[in-house]
């Protein structure tokens, strides 16, 4: 839906093609195109305002090197200037202080800090082999102390039980001496989500946090909040001394611009983000990564790390032995690689995480869902001996599995050629012939499309 | 001079329309209000009271129509979370209502910029209608957070005051304590909750609608587990949920089949990617209706105006409190009003 960058900016500066040097003239359409990106990617107008202020400063006599047009010098000082605003490097928790180290959870309804509090405690644990203690001071929502025991029991991480009938600073206190006197590294404390304009639940958490004195105060926020967040992030900020942000549901299609804002306003790094439901999804925050992301320039690198996490590696090792023994790469394998690739979310998914000028390649290969779909279909209309042995399909097996998978003949056809030529490729690739199985490639894209 | 005006900011009969600014129609309907909407517009008002109050400031200074204003407007607008698109199609048709009333005043764009966000929002204004059939399903759907499990508490409240008896169905299997968070809910409102312990959230869902139709009751609301609209097998899942619900409750000549209402949960905080949220979950399930919450905080719910441009989906609740009854029916002119301060206080 939202452009990239990429594509907006070519368009604009086209007739800036053989100019040298980035100038105020020059660049004037360029910034609002850049202004318009990050504002359509949610990031709160008064950081985009100052934001291409500063872009401009820096552009400004930029010599366009090499065979970069002025578009692409210009891009690369925005994503410099971007990275730059969010922090330069991935800053690390600080748990440096005497035991236990208080970890207080701030942010609004919805934000995701129960489950976040969860990933926390396995992550310390597990990275940094601490001893953890969670404690939820959340006395308002239905269930919400029973969330963060549930999760607290999946985790084997201890937890100190607490009701709805005390007051959030006793129950904070009493976690906190269960903790010392229990040896625990860490304590994460939960709290109940709230408004920024609510006064008396912002007096509540400073009153736990006066208590608690934690080492680290995280400001949990939604990847997916919009321009509002300058709002927040400024009310939680003059309330409470943040030391950190956690940007959640980063696995979502937003944007993130929310990131840029609340960096912004309060100042403080981002220290992890979450991308994923599962309890693991909790990572250290790379600005240079949310810098594409934020441009739309497409995240390769999250792309190979999501590769390794969906794909399993014992199937994926067992077919490259396979292969390198030269042994037969049957309709069973070509199936696992379309379930592999459906688990990373289809070759739709994979597209958008491209850089533009490569989807756009790709797009042109007429490789969709759809007919992985179909591929998909008609291999499950196989029975298991032919799956292993395809050359036995002949006029009245094909017809019979076109039949199974609702297709022509001629697409059972089309997808048998198709094997073909990859097998051929797998062969060459066992005999070592990279290149040639290079010029193989050409020939297997073309899909099952008509 | 404003004949719309008429139209949607109703009892205003009487009036002639070329009135002033400081006659807004809307503050008369207002003050012809029971107290109790009164206030109800107030604390909406008082969540968007942001925006309300730059636009007043700006209209209030008076001065001619220029360049300046305009870039002014569009960046309160922007804040606001309306987005580009539906920004620059109310300011062109800011422009467009200047140029043919002749407006020159600053003052009087603001019923004229009243106008433009009523046309837009207008058609999104439609209550939620309890059908005949029984029971009459809704399913909710929304990302992570968006407050699904909440709402249901509220909208359990509000059909049981208007006369239905209601059921809720546990269809959010994944979440630590979901059930438990929607059984509380069941509890403050003294409503049968269907749960399962783990399960299958289809297979849930199914049973509360069997359930409901063998106690003889009204709306069955089934909740479902929050997902992020890039997880494709999750909207798979939903999917597969609703066709489940459709076999519990198949078309009769009489009613269609259940769900028959689908309800997509957006938070107000969020920015452009509602509209993405409203696209992905009304492709995998025919959204209905949304439901925006959390309007009570700061955030201006401006994406609505965005949804409303480029995908628009009746809007059917708002939430703007975290009391039980913070739930309300979404009307454009309170929204309007809100939104622009027209209501001066």
């Amino acid at each position: 839906m939202l452009d990239n960058l990429t594509q907006r900016l070519s368009g604009v500066i086209k007739n800036l093609r053989g100019q040298a040097r980035l100038t105020e003239s020059n660049i004037q359409d360029a910034l609002r195109e850049v202004r318009m990106a990050l504002l359509e990617a949610d990031v709160a107008l008064p950081v985009v305002k100052e934001f291409t202020a500063q872009v401009k400063q820096a552009a400004l006599g930029q010599e366009v090197i090499g065979n970069l047009n002025p578009g692409q010098a210009l891009i690369g000082v925005v994503h410099r200037e971007l990275t730059k605003l969010m922090g330069e490097a991935n800053a690390a928790i600080n748990l440096a202080t005497v035991p236990p180290a208080v970890i207080l959870m701030a942010g609004l309804q919805g934000a995701g800090k129960t489950t976040t509090s969860g990933k926390l405690a396995k992550l310390l644990r597990e990275q940094q082999k601490k001893k953890v203690l969670l404690v939820s001071c959340d006395v308002y929502r239905p269930a919400a102390i029973e969330q963060l025991r549930t999760l607290a029991q999946q985790l084997e991480i201890d937890f100190f039980a607490s009701d709805i009938s005390q007051k959030p600073v006793d129950i904070a206190l009493a976690a906190h001496d269960y903790a010392r006197r229990h040896y625990h590294d860490v304590l994460i404390v939960d709290t109940a989500g709230r408004l920024a304009v609510d006064e008396a639940m912002m007096a509540e958490i400073k009153q736990l946090h006066a208590a608690l004195k934690p080492i680290e105060t995280l400001f949990v926020v939604d990847a997916m909040t919009g321009q509002d967040a300058v709002n927040t992030a400024k009310a939680f900020g003059d309330a409470l001394p943040l030391t950190g942000v956690i940007l959640t549901k980063l696995d979502g299609d937003a944007r993130g611009g929310a990131a840029l804002s609340v960096r912004h306003i309060t100042g403080k790094p981002i220290k992890f983000v979450g991308v994923s439901e599962k309890m693991t999804g909790l990572e250290a925050f790379h600005p240079e990564r949310m810098a594409s992301r934020v441009l739309g320039m497409g995240d390769v690198l999250s792309l190979i790390e999501e590769a390794h996490r969906e794909v399993d590696m014992a199937e994926a090792e067992k077919l490259a032995k396979k292969v390198k023994k030269g042994e037969g790469f049957d309709l069973n394998d070509f199936k696992m690689q379309i379930v592999q690739m459906r688990k990373m979310g289809g070759v739709s998914a994979l597209m958008d995480k491209l850089p533009a000028q490569l989807s756009q390649a790709a797009a042109g290969s007429k490789v969709d869902d759809k007919s992985i779909n179909r591929i998909e279909g008609i291999i499950n209309s196989m029975t298991p001996q032919e799956r292993a042995k395809p050359e036995v399909i002949k006029a009245s097996r094909k017809r019979r599995i076109a039949a199974g998978a609702g297709v022509q003949v001629m697409h059972v056809n089309q997808l048998l050629n198709q094997f073909e030529q990859t097998q051929k490729m797998m062969k060459m690739f066992s005999k070592g012939g990279m290149a040639k199985m290079m010029r193989g490639m050409k020939g297997m894209l073309p899909g099952m499309g008509r | 001079m404003f004949s719309f005006l008429k139209k949607p900011f109703s009892g205003n009969t009487e009036k002639s329309p070329t009135g002033s600014t400081e006659e807004s129609p809307a503050e008369n309907a207002a003050d012809q209000s029971t107290p109790e909407k009164r206030s109800w517009i107030g604390r909406l008002k008082s969540g968007l009271a942001r925006t309300g109050n730059q636009l007043t400031d700006l209209f209030s200074r008076g001065g001619k129509i220029d360049d300046e204003l305009y870039e002014e407007l569009e960046t309160i607008l922007i804040t606001a979370d309306v987005g580009m698109d539906a920004t620059r199609f109310l300011l062109a048709e800011l422009r467009h209502q200047v140029k043919e009333h002749r407006l020159t005043e600053s003052g009087q764009l603001k019923e004229a910029l009243a106008q433009c966000l009523y046309k837009l929002l207008q058609p999104l204004a439609r209550p939620l209608d309890i059908g005949p059939h029984q029971p009459f399903v809704i399913m909710l759907a929304g990302v992570n957070g968006a407050g699904k499990t909440t709402s249901i508490g509220k909208l359990a409240k509000y059909l049981q005051g208007q006369g239905k008896s209601v059921l809720l169905a546990a269809g959010d299997t994944f979440r630590a304590a979901a059930r438990e968070q929607l059984m509380e809910w069941g509890a403050r409102n003294n409503v049968t909750v269907i749960a399962q312990q783990g399960g299958d959230p289809a297979a849930v869902i199914y049973d509360a609608v069997q359930a409901a139709q063998a106690r003889r009751i009204d709306v069955v609301l089934a909740d479902t587990a929050g997902r992020l609209t890039t997880q494709a097998h999750l909207m798979e899942e939903i999917k597969k949920v609703k066709r489940v619900i459709a076999k519990a409750m198949p078309e009769t000549p009489a009613s269609p089949a259940a769900p028959h209402e689908v309800l997509l949960v957006l938070d107000a905080n969020t920015g452009q990617n509602a509209l993405s949220q409203v696209k992905a979950f009304d492709e995998a399930l025919g959204v209905t209706g949304l439901i925006l919450t959390k309007l009570d905080g700061t955030a201006k719910g401006g994406v609505i105006a965005a949804i409303a441009k480029a995908h628009p989906i009746p809007v059917r609740f708002i939430g703007v409190g975290e009391g039980l009854d913070d739930l309300r029916p979404f009307e454009a002119e309170d929204f309007v009003t809100a939104l622009l301060g027209l209501d001066s206080d």
